[in-house]
């Protein structure tokens, strides 16, 4: 099944009197991986928190899976299965791994007196089999806030997979990872992507991380859409140069 | 299992000795029943306060409220409540058996009833507030619960009300509320003990830690709060509807509300022992209550000042509390695993149960 699964249309976000989204429309398909690139401060990480409902968003539409979802809260929209991953890490720091992936079990159905159930076994497995998946699972009984950055982020997305989400976004995944490990996350990100049927919506600074994984990329500038296409389209858009460098006098 | 029967001998000891205190020590049965209202105190207040982070200075509302319900429920069932409290104690009603301990049943089970309907209430006023927001705002829960009975004739107001007098032998009415709070703590702590055995325990962890993120996951996080305080006032609200009764008179300053002695003492006893554990809280009421008692005896005029420096010291000195310090000390004797240390880490296979990594 293909067609967008997520789709901005005119969104703008201003905080006080700075606009860090204006009129900002994009489209992610179903299935793909999109990358999101652009300089530090163009309104990316203002666009993922617009889409999952952090804060509300100036006008605009945000549709996710053909229904509109820019008034509902983080709640409501991570139970719709929509997940994101945080720039700075946020894991449960005085939980263990294990106990953290038990914590992010998907919570569409969860009814009220689910609470008081205990975590089966094949839950338990889940857990430790995902953080394998991450190369976690020798760590799985210390405590989250003992890891490592890079660690805490391979246990963020562990966790957003333990929620099954139908769209991930991941803001800077690869940053301040070690960059021997870097090949083996985007790896995973493809097989998440694959195996798991999860559509990947990604900002990335990594220019190398971005164009092997992505099959289509947005380039933002100073709040707005610059450019938009192939890896290679983008790559080879003097625009997206100028953006980053700056314009050539 | 060596850790399960070693849970199961603990608890038969302080069966065994929570069920002789009153016989060995006929004296002393309000004083015991105190400390197992006192260990009901800090097991509420930290399911809140520990497990969930978030500290509440207004708990001891529900108590007060129980109380009340429970007074109010005991005297209505057989005279008018509004000529009772008018009268100012002059009206000597004889309560036959049944009618005793029947309103005192009844009332209790309304007490604990109305106490977690009022926290669920309240939860959902308070819920959008965060740390020491809620903080403050559950202390004018508090003191506004005080002022609102103590300015409410027909309970009594600021007089108070002179409770039903208990039917039974004298030295009687001592045992019987010894054995009614003893039951309310192990009842408690057995909630409890077994609320911190399903998903709720991770999931108010979770919101401990970082609520931004448990909601981001979707986590239902008012249901929680809710679920969390009115816990915490089912329990306090049966404590407050006994206390009422064994202490004979019930008035809003000093017996219902006492924000200032019980109200903090809860809180005291909790970081004590150990925030976010379910022993912590009862070893924090037992060693404040030994020292309360011992201060009131040996130096009375400076018991607070003690106590003062003792809250002072473990908060600034001794964060993680007594329980918290041997379990950072002791992780084994907690059934914690330590780090198996597997090497680099890279998404290598599972390992099969090595051999423990030689230690140098």
């Amino acid at each position: 099944m293909s067609g967008p699964i997520i789709e901005v249309r005119g969104v703008t976000k201003a905080f006080g009197g700075v606009v860090a989204n204006r009129e900002v429309s994009l489209t992610v398909e179903r299935g793909s991986i999109t990358g999101l690139i652009g300089p530090n401060g163009s309104g990316k990480t203002t666009l993922f928190s617009s889409i999952v409902g952090q804060h509300p968003i100036d006008s605009g539409s945000i549709r996710f899976d053909g229904r509109e979802i820019s008034r509902l809260g983080v709640q409501g929209i991570a139970r719709l299965g929509l997940q994101r991953t945080f720039q700075q890490t946020r894991v449960f720091a005085k939980m263990d791994c294990v106990q953290n992936m038990l914590v992010s079990l998907p919570q569409a159905e969860s009814g009220f007196f689910d609470m008081f159930k205990p975590y089966p076994p094949d839950l338990i497995a889940k857990a430790e089999h995902l953080l394998e998946f991450v190369g976690l699972y020798t760590k799985r009984r210390l405590a989250a806030g003992s890891l490592s950055f890079g660690q805490q982020k391979l246990l963020e997305f562990a966790m957003a997979l333990m929620n099954e989400p139908k769209v991930l976004l991941l803001d800077e995944p690869t940053a301040g990872i070690n960059p021997t490990l870097i090949n083996g996350l985007i790896d995973r990100l493809k097989r998440a992507n694959r195996d798991y049927g999860i559509t990947l919506f990604v900002i990335e600074h990594n220019m190398r991380v971005v164009m092997n994984l992505a099959q289509h990329i947005y380039c933002m500038a100073v709040g707005k859409v610059l450019c938009s296409g192939t890896p290679e389209e983008v790559k080879n858009d003097p625009r997206v140069i100028d953006a980053y460098l700056g314009a050539a006098a | 299992m060596k850790l399960a029967s070693r849970t199961a001998a603990l608890h038969a000891a302080i069966l065994v000795v929570g069920l002789a205190a009153p016989f060995v020590f006929p004296a002393h049965s309000v004083q015991f029943a105190v400390f197992w209202i006192m260990v009901l105190f800090a097991l509420t207040w930290d399911a809140m306060g520990g497990q969930m982070g978030y500290n509440s200075l207004g708990n001891i509302a529900f108590f007060g409220i129980g109380m009340y319900i429970c007074a109010i429920t005991q005297i209505g069932l057989v005279y008018d409540v509004g000529e009772y409290t008018a009268a100012n104690g002059a009206v000597a009603i004889h309560f036959t058996d049944a009618q005793y301990f029947g309103g005192l049943a009844l009332g209790t089970a309304l007490a604990a009833v109305g106490a977690t309907i009022m926290a669920a209430i309240l939860s959902w006023v308070l819920a959008g507030i965060r740390g020491p927001y809620f903080a403050i705002g559950t202390l004018g829960v508090a003191i506004a619960a005080a002022e609102l009975t103590a300015a409410w004739p027909w309970v009594g107001g600021g007089q108070g009300i002179s409770m039903p007098v208990f039917p039974g032998a004298p030295g009687m009415r001592e045992r019987f509320f010894y054995f009614a709070c003893l039951a309310a703590a192990v009842a408690c702590y057995l909630f409890f003990r077994w609320l911190y055995g399903t998903r709720f325990k991770l999931a108010v962890n979770a919101i401990r830690d970082d609520e931004d993120k448990a909601e981001a996951l979707g986590l239902h996080t008012r249901r929680y709060k809710a679920v969390a305080w009115s816990s915490a006032a089912f329990f306090l609200g049966i404590a407050g509807a006994l206390f009422g009764n064994m202490t004979g008179f019930v008035e809003p300053l000093e017996t219902a509300y006492p924000t200032l002695t019980f109200g903090i003492f809860m809180i005291a006893m909790t970081l004590l022992g150990g925030k976010g554990t379910l022993w912590g809280p009862i070893i924090g009421a037992t060693v404040f209550y030994v020292m309360r008692e011992l201060t009131w005896t040996y130096l009375l005029g400076w018991q607070y000042i003690a106590l003062g420096v003792l809250i002072i010291v473990t908060v600034v000195y001794f964060q993680q509390g007594i329980l918290g310090w041997v379990k950072s000390r002791r992780p084994e004797w907690f059934g914690v695993k330590v780090e198996e240390r597997g090497g680099p880490d890279s998404g290598k296979p599972r390992p099969a149960p090595a051999p423990k990594a030689v230690s140098a």
